[in-house]
């Protein structure tokens, strides 16, 4: 279990508990949180999940696996800390983490 | 505007329907029926990480139940809508109740085509189109047991990879001389061929299934051009259909689906239909048209929808792509074939990633990449733009995708 607190590109934040084992992503759209659609419902075949991640908090996260750094590279926004919250899975040591969502998933 | 909408099926596209019209600015009523015990759901996982036991039940639900009461849409649930009635314009459903719309989406998607003899359903044949087709199947994906997959198509691939991994012997019978032969080009039919293959599964191409034996309830015998297969249990995924017979009951236009136009107007202006369901116009497609059973069909068709609904309608352009998991191989897929498009293969399939672009007229219409994310995105990119790029260039993977466009 996790508190996570994702911030809409207006700047509105929501703060939710996702249980151990689900993604970044599927917290998002359990808890109704909008900027996150994941069209493909986290099969990384889509990059309409792509949120940013507080800086602090990008090493503490798994890397990413070759899929996602490279459907990243066409997702519009890219930054360099840009990720698919389809792919981060949620565990006790992400108590605490902070994403927030692009522009264009808006 | 319309006061109140009324969406008939419970699924992918219905989902997104609610989503959308709210997020349009829908304020009026939104009723979902749904013919199914759930709540709307995903189904690509059924023959991926749902059949795998990997995923639990809830976590294939598209939206929880909380986002239909917030959205303040009423959704009725286990219940079939038997009859359209455009004058009076209500649905009739099979418990009698009556529902009274302004506009109504047909988001009925599809059904499983039958294998058949003699108009008789073989014996014997399980079909995976929803959650309980895989609860049914649960208890034979343990090793050791006799897996027959008729239909090499995504789906009967999907649940061969699957139930490889799960330790059953698995054979997958195909009339036609390569697997998946609908949808990719013969060289990613090869690849895939041979995957399998390696992994262990025996396969048969251009193998007619005649008869299924009985043997004792639980044990079948296959019978096939190429001889006969012994089977604890028979899968096949050899097509859908479209639920277009509510439409075509009502007097509604039909043909490969049930027929909309670039808004997703039915041939009656008060009904719209979204999904698997409809036979669209499609500038991708070779005939203008065509049935696209996809997630993102139905999500976009949604969108088009809902915007059409509350009176600002677009027309719908999209490119169509689509995805299937087998083993650790991702295939991704934009754009639709053509019989002569010419083929260009960019990177090699012996190092396990590379993609084949389609070209027609000389511009990219379609890509087939497996493990290979920059050709998928950037191909969907290419092919909006019905961008020219010269075979060679593309063959080249020290020209990085980045750099093909204009
Ligand atoms: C096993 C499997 C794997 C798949 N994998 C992929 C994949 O990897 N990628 C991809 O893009 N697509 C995949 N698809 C296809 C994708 O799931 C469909 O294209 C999508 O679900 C279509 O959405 P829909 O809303 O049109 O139809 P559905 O999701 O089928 O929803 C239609 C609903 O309407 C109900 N209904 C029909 N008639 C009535 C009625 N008269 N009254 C009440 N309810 C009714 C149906 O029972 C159903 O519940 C897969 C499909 C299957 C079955």
């Amino acid at each position: 279990m996790a508190k996570i607190k994702y911030i809409e590109f207006s700047g509105k934040e929501h703060v939710v508990e996702v249980k151990t084992g689900m993604s970044v992503m599927e917290g998002a759209v359990k808890n109704l949180i909008p900027g996150i659609d994941a069209d493909c419902g986290g099969a990384c075949a889509c990059a309409t999940c792509h949120v940013y991640v507080d800086k602090a908090w990008l090493e503490k996260l798994e890397p990413m696996q070759e899929m996602e750094k490279t459907m990243l590279d066409f997702a519009e926004g890219l930054e360099s800390n840009s990720r698919l919250s389809c792919q981060i899975k949620v565990s006790d040591a992400l108590d605490g983490l902070v994403v927030r969502t692009p522009k264009s998933q808006h | 505007m319309s006061e109140s909408v009324v969406i008939v099926g419970a699924g992918q596209a219905a989902a997104q329907t609610v989503a959308s019209l709210r997020a349009e600015g829908f304020a009026g009523a939104i009723t979902v029926i749904g013919d199914e015990p759930y709540l709307p759901y995903q189904r690509p996982p059924l023959s991926k990480a749902y059949l795998a036991g990997e995923l639990a039940l809830d976590r294939l639900f598209i939206k929880p139940r909380e986002f239909y009461d917030d959205a303040k849409c009423t959704l009725i649930l286990d219940t079939t809508v038997t009859r359209i009635d455009r004058e009076l314009h209500r649905v009739e459903t099979h418990d009698n109740r009556s529902i009274a719309y302004d506009a109504l989406v047909l988001a009925t998607g599809s059904r499983v085509r039958h294998l058949t003899t003699n108009g008789e359903d073989l014996p014997g044949v399980r079909y995976l189109r929803g959650i309980a087709d895989v609860e049914a199947m649960q208890s034979y994906l343990k090793p050791g047991v006799k897996l027959v997959i008729i239909g090499a198509g995504y789906i009967g691939l999907e649940v061969a990879a699957v139930a490889k991994k799960r330790g059953l012997t698995v054979t997958v019978l195909e009339m036609a001389p390569r697997v998946m032969a609908r949808t990719v080009s013969e060289q990613l039919s090869a690849f895939y061929e041979a995957e399998h293959r390696k992994a262990g599964v025996v396969i048969h191409t251009g193998t007619r299934v005649d008869k299924i034996g009985v043997v004792d309830g639980t044990s079948f015998v296959v019978e096939t051009s190429a001889g006969r297969v012994p089977a604890d249990i028979v899968i096949a995924g050899v097509g859908i259909l479209p639920n277009m017979e509510l439409a075509e009951a009502a007097g509604l236009k039909v043909a490969n689906g049930i027929v909309v136009d670039e808004f997703t107007r039915t041939s009656d202006p008060k009904i719209y239909a979204v999904g698997d369901c409809a036979d669209l116009p499609c500038a991708h497609s070779v005939t203008n048209r065509a049935r696209l059973e996809s997630v993102q069909n139905a999500i976009d068709q949604a969108k088009h929808a809902a915007a059409a609904i509350c009176g600002k309608p677009k027309p719908y352009t999209e490119v169509p792509w689509f995805w299937s998991d087998q083993y650790d191989l991702k295939l991704q897929i934009a754009g639709l074939s053509g019989p002569q498009d010419q083929l260009v293969l960019r990177g090699d399939p012996a190092a396990r990633s590379f993609a084949v672009f389609r070209l027609r007229a000389a511009a990219i219409v379609a890509v087939e990449a497996v493990n290979a994310a920059p050709e998928y995105m950037m191909g969907r990119r290419l092919i909006a733009a019905r961008a020219k790029v010269a075979p060679e260039r593309l063959a080249d993977r020290a020209v990085p995708m980045k750099e093909m466009g204009g």
